[in-house]
């Protein structure tokens, strides 16, 4: 049946679902599988210039609904990666111009030609977030270690087990080890504890998210430059189902660094 | 039933109220007692109302809608075996048929005179933010209460696992319901008309507690009696 549709969402805004989906989908194409990243946020476009693709854009999701194009015209290449393909949102429309019924139609017309279709949800449960799972195989749902974001994933997650979804996945992003460690924030014991459903990934909180994204090349497409380079890749492995161990997310200490070297010495 | 008996069940979709036989305007009357003594329990639930056998026409069921709107209950379905009033309902835009929801639960709650038949519900699964039970039974919930769930239950509340959320326990009235779980922790815990919060301090390792009305308060105690000390 092709394509593994996955839906990315959280409830609360701003907690990093679209840098997630850039970023696993860079992963994703990276590792050889043809996969189309699908802007869900009708009127709030910003996938797009996360993958430098703003300029690319002819034709749009409510475009191929309304049937003004085809979908492959409204399909963007990825300049650099040959397996990775960008359905962009409307910026002009808002939410009321999609349907559930519409985002399964056009699913199912990617899935002979893909092997993953990944969905940016729009924050919030209404209509933008209706529309956005109706026709995911599988719901990943971001948060953040916050009181405020766990609740809102957690009201997510209720919703999805509404609809008979099956169990969605999580993954805590922005991660501050500092903060952790000196008990400032929720650790990941707590939050899956909260919402217990699978855990599928950590991002650590680096910098270096942002200023990729900002540039149009997400940290994805450098690997092993950082921990939250791998942790990207590590869940695009796990999302197809390899069973990959989390990366200590530990800084190494003076003294092990120093230990490190004299054994590899 | 007479006209004064109101009979309160759960079913999936929230309650089910059934008015006593007999004229309409007694009918509402008991229903506004109904509602007025317990206003806590009904408060932002949903109502289906079984009206019997009676003929009624829009504007009168609409009193009925006003009236459980006045009170913060939405009314969504009228049941009856009478086809006008059906049409009736309808032209509202209220269901008629409860269809695979019929009362999952044998009667409840029974008003008027002798002791109240009391049953209960076994919900297996985690009550997440934002989902909310109400029941006029007891309750046991095998899983968790999360914080932004609520349980507004007429009887007791049995939780297996932890409690984050609010429960409301002998919430039509009932000062001995009691809350029981793994883990006491709510947001808020209310028996009957009485209110209480978890103190501020987290305890490191939960044990279980019963929480009941104990002169005038709500207090929550341990359940290490004897019994286990002695097993252990």
């Amino acid at each position: 049946m092709g394509a593994r549709a996955i839906t990315v969402t959280s409830g609360k805004g701003g907690v990093g679902k679209t840098t997630l989906v850039a970023n696993l989908g860079v992963a994703l194409a990276m590792q050889g599988h043809r996969t189309v990243v699908i802007d869900a946020d009708i009127g709030l476009r910003n996938l797009d210039m996360m993958l430098g693709l703003e300029n690319r854009i002819v034709y749009d999701l409510v475009d191929v609904i309304e049937g003004r194009c085809r979908l492959r015209q409204a399909l963007v290449r990825d300049k650099r990666l040959s397996e990775l393909f960008l359905l962009p949102a409307a910026q002009t429309r808002d939410k009321s111009a999609v349907q559930p019924d519409d985002m399964m139609r056009v699913c199912e017309d990617l899935r002979g030609q893909h092997d993953f279709i990944l969905i940016d949800s729009p924050a919030g449960i209404e209509q933008g977030f209706r529309y956005a799972i109706a026709p995911a195989d599988e719901i990943l749902i971001v948060t953040n270690p916050e009181v405020a974001a766990v609740r809102d994933a957690d009201r997510v997650i209720g919703l999805v087990e509404a609809e008979e979804k099956g169990p969605p996945r999580l993954i805590i992003n922005r991660l501050r080890l500092d903060m952790v460690q000196r008990g400032e924030m929720l650790d990941v014991a707590d939050v899956v504890e909260l919402l217990s459903i699978d855990l599928v990934g950590i991002v650590p909180e680096d910098k270096a998210i942002l200023v990729t994204a900002n540039r149009g090349r997400p940290l994805a497409f450098s690997r092993d430059s950082s921990l939250a380079g791998r942790a990207f890749h590590n869940i695009a492995r796990r999302v197809r189902g390899e069973d990959v161990p989390f990366l200590s997310l530990r800084e190494p200490g003076m003294f092990e660094r120093l230990l490190r070297f004299v054994r590899s010495g | 039933m007479s006209p004064d008996k109101i009979a309160i069940k759960g079913i999936r979709q929230g309650l089910l109220i059934t008015l006593g036989e007999g004229d309409w305007s007694a009918g509402l009357l008991a229903l506004e007692a109904r509602l007025g003594a317990n206003p806590a329990f009904f408060r932002g639930g949903r109502v289906a109302l079984d009206v019997g056998a009676r003929e009624l026409i829009c504007s009168e069921i609409d009193e009925a809608r006003a009236l459980l709107a006045h009170h913060q209950v939405e009314l969504w379905a009228v049941v009856s075996t009478n086809p006008a009033t059906e049409a009736a309902a309808q032209e509202l835009g209220l269901v008629i048929d409860l269809g695979l929801s019929h009362p999952r639960a044998p009667e409840t709650v029974t008003e008027g005179g002798e002791e109240p038949v009391v049953e209960g519900m076994v919900v297996r699964r985690t009550l997440r933010s934002g989902q909310s039970l109400r029941y006029p039974g007891h309750v046991v919930v095998i899983g968790d209460v999360n914080p932004g769930a609520e349980i507004v239950a007429g009887g007791d509340i049995v939780v297996w696992g932890r409690v984050r959320g609010v429960v409301h326990a002998g919430a039509l009235g009932n000062e001995d319901a009691v809350i029981c779980a793994l883990d006491l922790a709510p947001t808020q815990l209310r028996i009957a008309g009485h209110i209480a919060r978890s103190p501020e301090e987290r305890r490191r390792k939960p044990v279980p507690e019963m929480a009941s009305v104990r002169e005038g308060n709500i207090v929550a105690v341990p359940w290490n009696g004897s019994e286990l000390r002695r097993a252990g």
